[in-house]
């Protein structure tokens, strides 16, 4: 099983039809291939276009055609183009419904890190601020531990923080926490992932729901 | 009162020093045609507003390799690595700005505001030195209007009066920062008569735009 594709999957329930949703760079991305059939959501980009449709093909390249990564993409029946100020106002203005972010660090109380790595010339900031502040919801998805197998989840912060706002989900390739007003609740484990498991590689202090179950999404 | 002039004049206008304002999300809905002419004259000290500054060695890249860009103010610099390196060898100034504050604080310049309080980036580093302001309970912080002496901007097509439409996800900030500087000089891909655009789909009106220079053309 792809576990990026497995994070996508499950970010991907939470959608519901009508959603105006904003996907950041990396596992985010991944979330449109998950959408399911049944509901129709729109993907906002925030250089400009509401109803941001799949990757071209080679041959349908469009230069002037390209999402906040700046890849290629195409547009659906109904989208729009708008200029930089409009779509932030669209965002901070509480217009987006959710946004799905990567994240470097997550603490206790739900608050992310996720634009700028202490040690190294700060120069980039793009628009995580803004969606951190101005979507209704926020999920991140996001590997439980970084490539060196620190945890993510950490009580608090070594990262520069993005936004005093917290988060609302976050969904890793081992669980599921949801953010409450007193911290983290694992609410899922992921298929075949132990609660042992996630307890040995999270730092933040968590509590566990009584509902707590393993989820069935696979990919 | 023809806009219509050619790269060289275009640039001829801009002395070294000067703040210039330059549209485009990466290299799209960049002109790139006016800052080819303005790699290749003798200007430098330059003060440039954009959300980037281009990749190495292709559109504002190239004023970052000439050693033409004293100053950047944009969101995001970290996709090209010249630029990271020419900040840490001290080269290049930047000043941080989040997209949607940077693009509506061009936009508030250009409206004749004297700033605006947003929530974007309270309790952050990037507020460390802003004025923080409750109003209704929640925080902000003070964002200063962005203007500048010279916008460049592109769009897809002018007539002959300098109102102007844009293409796709090119347009990006070619319309807020046609709004906010002294002289405004749009590189186009084509010009056509007046009455030859539709008033319903004219994004920027005539009255902001200075002058045009056709893509291509001299």
């Amino acid at each position: 099983m792809n576990v990026k594709h497995y994070i996508a999957a499950r970010a991907a329930k939470e959608l519901k039809n009508g959603d105006i949703v904003n996907l950041g760079i990396g596992i985010p991305t991944l979330v449109a291939d998950h959408i399911p059939p049944s509901i129709r959501v729109f993907l906002h980009s925030e250089n400009g276009i509401l109803g941001v449709g799949p990757s071209p093909d080679q041959d349908q390249l469009d230069p002037e055609l390209v999402n906040a990564g700046k890849k290629p993409v195409t547009i659906k029946e109904g989208s729009s183009f708008f200029d930089s100020a409009s779509s932030f106002a669209m965002i901070r203005g509480g217009h987006v419904t959710v946004s799905i972010l990567g994240v470097l660090q997550i603490d206790a109380k739900g608050r992310i890190a996720n634009w700028a790595v202490p040690g190294k010339s700060v120069l980039g900031v793009g628009g995580a601020m803004d969606l951190l502040e101005g979507s209704k919801k926020v999920i991140v998805t996001t590997m439980h531990v970084t490539d060196k197998g620190e945890p993510k989840l950490v009580k608090e912060l070594t990262y520069p923080m993005t936004s005093e706002r917290k988060v609302d989900l976050i969904i890793t390739d081992l669980a599921v926490f949801a953010v409450e007003e007193d911290g983290l609740q694992l609410i899922e484990l992921a298929p075949g992932i132990s609660l042992d498991e996630v307890r040995q590689k999270t730092d933040a202090p968590f509590r566990i729901a009584e509902s707590l179950r393993t989820n069935e999404v696979t990919v | 009162m023809n806009k219509l002039i050619s790269y060289e004049e275009a640039v001829k206008k801009i002395k070294s020093g000067s703040r210039i304002m330059v549209g485009g999300f990466g290299l799209v809905g960049c002109p790139l045609g006016l800052v080819e002419a303005l790699a290749k004259a003798n200007v430098k000290d330059l003060e440039i507003i954009s959300n980037n500054l281009g990749e190495p060695g292709r559109g504002l890249g190239m004023l970052v390799r000439q050693k033409q860009v004293k100053k950047a103010i944009g969101s995001y610099f970290t996709s090209n690595p010249e630029v990271v390196q020419a900040y840490q060898e001290k080269e290049l100034e930047v000043e941080l700005i989040p997209q949607g504050t940077m693009s509506e604080a061009i936009r508030a310049g250009g409206a004749g505001l004297g700033g605006f309080y947003t929530p974007v980036s309270v309790g952050t580093k990037i507020a460390e030195n802003k004025e923080e302001r409750i109003l209704n309970g929640k925080k902000y912080v003070l964002q200063e209007p962005i203007k500048a002496d010279f916008a460049l901007i592109k769009a897809k097509k002018a007539d002959q009066l300098g109102n102007l439409i844009y293409s796709k996800s090119a347009r990006n900030f070619n319309p807020i920062m046609a709004t906010a500087a002294e002289v405004v000089i749009a590189e186009v891909e084509d010009v056509v008569e007046v009455g030859q655009l539709s008033p319903e789909e004219i994004v920027t009106p005539h009255l902001y735009v200075d002058y045009i220079v056709v893509k291509g053309g001299n």
